[in-house]
């Protein structure tokens, strides 16, 4: 981390890109990738860590970035929604929110995706518990969950079938 | 949030110096859950974020030989309920950290945070203090140790002087035949917070509490402990009537307020409630 007249220069990987953006020391890390670095994919919903609209993985863990700060990723691995589609290929839990109609919205939409490939990278076939468990930090105001849990466990299943 | 700047320190010495620096608006960023919040929403007013994640020990989670566990005050809590040793020996412990709020939560927030917000509902503190758990402090006039039933002094206060930080939290190994279990009512299913909670550590010799130490959160300006909960319990065989006695004692030991969670006839009712539950499967657990 370099401090320089305009803010500080934060050095860090992104969806696998070494990747260096200048930030102020205030802002956080959902404020940088949206402002800064025009990734708008992470939303922010409530902007104190209830909704879970801003969820990226900070060195392969899950966390609400708007409770990050900028400056703690220097030297870190970030992956975001924009990380999860190969080019033109969608991700298996993509498919399946589409399939399955889970979402109406759309704005929690990117951090239930990003917790859920959170959640079946630890936990490959969860129950139906276990997935509203963990998901129990993102918010949806439109599906009543239960489309987004059916899509959850069929895009493990197609996942987990292909190993 | 207002102009806040952010230093990074590797050692327990380097953080001590860069508080001293930063005077009375410094604090030390763990998992920010509580602390960029009340910033952002100028709650508390700081100037300066000193992240103390990258000192090793306070990110550490160590069972001695000795069976006690160390706890860094900056360790995410998956990690602390994602122990299997932590889960089986200190279930109090992994119980509580299990349900702070989310996943994404749970990945960032830590012990040292959780103990030092001091709020009166907190979660993990009564878990901490039923386990006999000490907070170990740093600062410029030294190290020190403090016991998690002493450390808040009412809501969101604490005793640590300008400077101080907490390092890690110890918990002392756990006798043969113990057991304990943390329990709170929330009306939701998760993320939520507690109307009441209850911790129970206890030890039983045969059919008999040998020792026995409760806590209630949410129900006084602090986690309390509740000694009058043990005395009904501890010297005697286990029987429902023990039991019943430790449920009033707690009952009684509350002093709720009524707020938009609760009334303070609902939290009394539930000190009871949530005492027996947590005799029961202590005691379940001491057996096993």
């Amino acid at each position: 981390m370099t401090t320089t007249e305009d803010g500080i220069l934060i050095r860090t990987t992104i969806n696998g890109d070494p990747t260096t953006f200048l930030a102020s020391q205030r802002d956080s890390l959902l404020e940088a990738l949206r402002e800064r670095l025009n990734m708008t994919g992470s939303k922010e919903g409530c902007n104190n860590g209830n909704c879970g609209a801003c969820s990226v993985l900070l060195d392969g863990r899950l966390v609400n970035s708007c409770l990050v700060l900028a400056a703690e990723v220097e030297g870190a691995r970030v992956d975001t929604i924009e990380g999860m589609a190969e080019g033109e290929q969608l991700h298996p839990l993509q498919r399946a929110f589409l399939e399955e109609a889970a979402l109406q919205c759309g704005i929690c939409t990117p951090g239930f995706l990003v917790a859920s490939r959170a959640l079946l990278a630890e936990n490959p076939r969860p129950t139906e518990e276990e997935a509203r468990f963990w998901l129990a930090g993102n918010l949806c105001r439109c599906t009543g969950y239960d489309k987004i849990i059916r899509a959850v466990l069929k895009a493990a299943g197609e996942m987990d079938g292909k190993r | 949030m207002q102009a806040v700047r952010y230093a990074r320190a590797s050692s327990v010495d380097e953080a001590i110096t860069m508080l001293r620096e930063g005077g009375e608006t410094a604090r030390v960023l763990a998992g920010g859950t509580d602390v960029i919040v009340q910033a952002r929403e100028r709650r508390r007013h700081i100037d300066l974020f000193v992240d103390i994640k990258h000192i090793p020990e306070l990110m550490s989670l160590t069972l001695d030989a000795g069976g006690g566990l160390t706890v860094g005050a900056a360790t995410p809590l998956y990690r602390v309920y994602g122990d299997a040793e932590v889960t089986r020996r200190f279930s109090a412990l992994a119980e509580s950290t299990h349900v702070i709020g989310g996943t994404a939560i749970q990945g960032r927030a830590s012990l040292g945070g959780n103990l030092a917000n001091a709020s009166p509902a907190a979660d993990s503190i009564p878990a901490m203090i039923a386990l006999g758990a000490v907070a170990r402090v740093a600062g410029p006039a030294g190290p020190r140790e403090v016991s998690v039933a002493d450390f808040c002094t009412g809501p969101g206060r604490n005793v640590l002087q300008p400077g101080e930080f907490i390092t890690s939290i110890h918990f002392p190994a756990r006798p043969a035949g113990s057991g304990s279990a943390w329990e709170r009512f929330i009306p939701r299913n998760e993320m939520d917070i507690a109307v009441v909670n209850a911790a129970v550590s206890l030890t039983l010799a045969g059919d008999v509490v040998t020792e026995a130490r409760f806590s209630l959160g949410a129900v006084a300006p602090i986690p309390l402990s509740v000694p009058t909960a043990a005395e009904a319990l501890v010297g005697r065989p286990l029987t429902d009537a023990t039991i019943a006695a430790a449920d009033e004692a707690a009952k009684a030991a509350a002093t709720p307020i009524s707020d938009m969670r609760g009334t303070i006839r609902q939290r009394k009712h539930l000190s009871a409630v949530l005492t027996e539950r947590v005799i029961r499967r202590a005691v379940e657990r001491a057996r096993a």
